[in-house]
């Protein structure tokens, strides 16, 4: 059991890490979720060092491989400061499966756990510790959210993303058939497996479709990557020009409503 | 008879399998549908999820006491059966198990076994030993019934026939039960059933069954069902032979109830079967019915080898609900009949690689998105993604001395190994992973369209212009 943190009612400083996928392939909502950080007052410290959780290996089975990038990051946030993350499922590896991945390890061990005590999910941050209240400036609109599986079941946080979208007053959530369902990404499942990953991004994508929402946040972005790039194909396959089903990572969507 | 040859690999053709229930619309809406109403039954369970989560820790609780005891209760129940007059017989291998039972039946002279639902007899393929034998081996089970009309295998462990529609059913008696016409009205369908079986009750000589619990203190079988027929099967024929794992053993009759509680309300969504037998002798002198012999057999088949593991451990906690089948987005879309062993779903892909040895199974660990669906619904708390990493992680890694698994390494290869270590020296590298990132941001345009697996249905993956990085160094 990791021992619950107690941040101060509103730390002034917060540790930022992107994770990989953000780094590369989603900059724009890392930039975004620093930027709602810093309105709140908050100075955001980026350690440049940083690269990835090490997720990918630990769930392939590569749990040596892991460590040693896991072992990497363990060294880059040195204050008691919270470590925020833009991802349930990197925040679900370093606040839930560190402490196990250095359990032969005394020291790395000590070290992930104290790490571990302070990892927050973004929405988790702005919610709990920040009592964030978005003010809605945008004008009406649907939108549909998908939650992944490890902010769901690991991080147990499903509930702070749809909290921030309700308090958005001119935006109508919509929900999904079968929400609660993995949208069939996985890590490299979806590469070893593209049968059945291919049918669960299939069915996903449709039941985000059928909403009529005109876009999906998520807080997610490996979960992004999947959906998105299946609705893109789906478009491409059937020549729509534009696309059916657009997305962006939820801090991108509550920073456009909230800028005037 | 089985479908399918004795020494089956699960792992091969796996992904074909899988294709061609995915690629057929009609299967995947009957799943969807069947696994949907099968959820709604278990949330209508537990509307209170803080029961449900004290009950769960209480299932855990129970589970992993008694498997903390397992040798000595083993120990105490095969005393106390003794004493009762049960006969407890110890099989390490499916073969063994068969050998005990056909033994027994060759004792006996035996024509006919009647069978009570049972997967631990479906693991060791009895039916396929006992024709071999010239014992007849009569599902009595409706689902079983129907599976084994249709030469197949059941695809759920409680809902054997869920991949069969009414109209299949229908056709199927029409074709295989004597003088029967085609009827889809399903009371018409059971009543067939019933009336074929009832005549076969009286004329059995062995009635086989599982069991679901069995006590240690008092030498007691639990056995779990909804048609009677277990009940007929253990209390008609002269003989009753019940076979179960060596970890379905708990150590007090007070273990039961929340046990069962759990299994019924987890598994259909029924506050109690609508049978519970328990079975502690043989009918005694002056008594007017039940089996003259009872037996007890005990099988290992690789339970022990995951009891050896503190962690393995935990897939011994299972009590055969199949929740977590119901839950499973993968189950959902390939159905039982794709993972190619006894036990599908979550639960089979861990307890599967004990039963057969990573060799033949170690692809069926990469089935899993590890969405932890099944984990979450697990009446037991098995920590099945964590088992399935555990898994991967014993399949994929280099072949080692003293190995806790049987095939550990089976899945190894050099050059996805190699890809992990380059992976690895790369990410732990703040300067190697700046430079890689780099030229990904600059040259990911060059990145082919087609990449594998991953654009067969999805466009290709382009890292942006700019890193996040980049973007916060140009911003100041």
């Amino acid at each position: 059991m990791i021992p619950a943190h107690t941040p101060p009612p509103r730390p002034a400083d917060v540790y930022f890490f992107a994770t990989c996928v953000v780094d590369q392939f989603y900059p724009g909502a890392g930039m975004d979720a620093i930027t709602l950080l810093e309105r709140q007052g908050i100075r955001v410290h980026f350690p440049e060092e940083q690269t990835c959780c090490g997720q990918p290996a630990y769930t392939s089975g590569f749990p040596d491989a892991a460590r040693k990038v896991a072992a990497h990051q363990l060294t880059l946030f040195p204050q008691d400061w919270p470590v925020v993350v833009p991802s349930g499922s990197c925040a679900g590896m370093m606040k839930h499966h560190y402490p196990t991945l250095f359990a032969a390890d005394p020291v790395r061990k000590a070290q992930a756990e104290k790490l571990s005590a302070r990892v927050y999910e973004l929405t988790q941050f702005l919610v709990d510790v920040l009592n964030f209240k978005p003010e809605d400036c945008g004008s009406d609109c649907t939108v549909v959210l998908h939650t992944s599986c490890s902010a769901r079941r690991e991080m147990g946080v499903h509930l702070t993303g749809r909290q921030l979208l309700g308090d958005l007053k001119n935006v109508n959530v919509a929900q999904q058939d079968h929400e609660s369902e993995c949208c069939g990404f996985g890590g490299t499942f979806s590469i070893k497996q593209p049968e059945i990953s291919g049918a669960m991004v299939e069915d996903k994508v449709k039941a985000l479709k059928a909403t009529g929402a005109e876009r999906v946040v998520s807080a997610d972005c490996g979960c992004l990557m999947n959906i998105l790039g299946h609705a893109a194909w789906k478009d491409a396959q059937e020549g729509r020009k534009t696309p059916s089903l657009p997305g962006e990572h939820i801090a991108s969507f509550l920073l456009r409503r909230t800028s005037k | 008879m089985n479908a399918q040859p004795i020494h089956f690999k699960p792992s091969e053709g796996f992904r074909a399998r899988s294709k061609a229930v995915v690629d057929n619309p009609f299967l995947r809406q009957s799943f969807r549908g069947a696994m949907d109403f099968l959820m709604s039954k278990r949330a209508a369970q537990f509307p209170d999820d803080e029961e449900l989560q004290s009950l769960r820790s209480l299932g855990e609780a129970i589970r992993q006491y008694n498997l903390a005891k397992l040798p000595e209760l083993l120990e105490r129940l095969e005393a106390n059966l003794t004493r009762n007059g049960v006969k407890v017989h110890w099989a390490e291998t499916p073969d063994e198990a068969n050998a005990i039972i056909l033994g027994i039946c060759q004792r006996h002279s035996a024509k006919l076994m009647v069978k009570g639902k049972s997967m631990v007899s479906e693991e060791i393929e009895l039916n396929h030993a006992a024709e071999a034998a010239g014992v007849g081996a009569l599902e009595s089970d409706m689902g079983e019934y129907i599976v084994q009309l249709a030469n197949e295998k059941p695809s759920h462990i409680i809902m054997p026939a869920i991949h069969k529609t009414k109209e299949e059913i229908a056709r199927l008696f029409a074709d295989k039960v004597e003088g029967v016409d085609y009827t889809d009205n399903v009371d018409a369908l059971i009543q067939i059933g019933r009336n074929v079986l009832r005549q076969k009750f009286l004329e059995a000589d062995i009635g086989l069954s599982g069991v679901n619990f069995a006590v240690a203190e008092t030498g007691t079988l639990c056995l779990v069902e909804n048609e009677g027929n277990g009940r007929m099967c253990t209390t008609a024929p002269p003989i009753h032979i019940a076979i179960t794992g060596i970890e379905k053993i708990v150590e007090k009759l007070e273990h039961v109830p929340p046990l069962l509680s759990l299994l019924t309300r987890s598994a259909t969504g029924q506050n109690i079967s609508t049978y519970f037998n328990m079975i502690s002798s043989p009918r005694k002198p002056g008594e007017k019915d039940g089996p003259e012999e009872v037996h007890l057999v005990l099988l290992d088949n690789g339970r022990s080898q995951a009891y050896a593991d503190e962690q393995l451990r935990k897939t011994l906690q299972c009590i055969r609900c199949g929740a977590c089948m119901n839950h499973c987005p993968v189950y959902t879309r390939i159905g039982g009949h794709a993972y190619g062993t006894t036990y599908p779903g979550p639960i089979g892909k861990i307890v599967s690689p004990h039963m057969l040895g990573l060799e033949a199974t170690s692809s069926m660990a990469t089935a899993s998105s590890l969405c932890g669906a099944c984990g979450e619904v697990c009446p037991v708390k098995i920590p099945i993604p964590e088992l399935l990493m555990r898994l991967r992680e014993e399949a994929f890694t280099a072949p080692h001395a003293d190995p806790v698994m049987r095939g550990q390494g089976a899945g190894y290869s050099p050059l996805i190994s190699g890809i992990w270590r380059g992976w690895a020296m790369v990410y732990r590298s703040p300067l190697l992973y700046r430079m890689a990132t780099w030229l990904g941001s600059r040259f990911g345009g060059l990145l082919p369209a087609r990449q594998g697996a991953w654009t067969s249905v999805r466009v290709p993956l382009r890292p942006a212009g700019k890193r996040l990085r980049d973007m916060l160094r140009e911003r100041g």
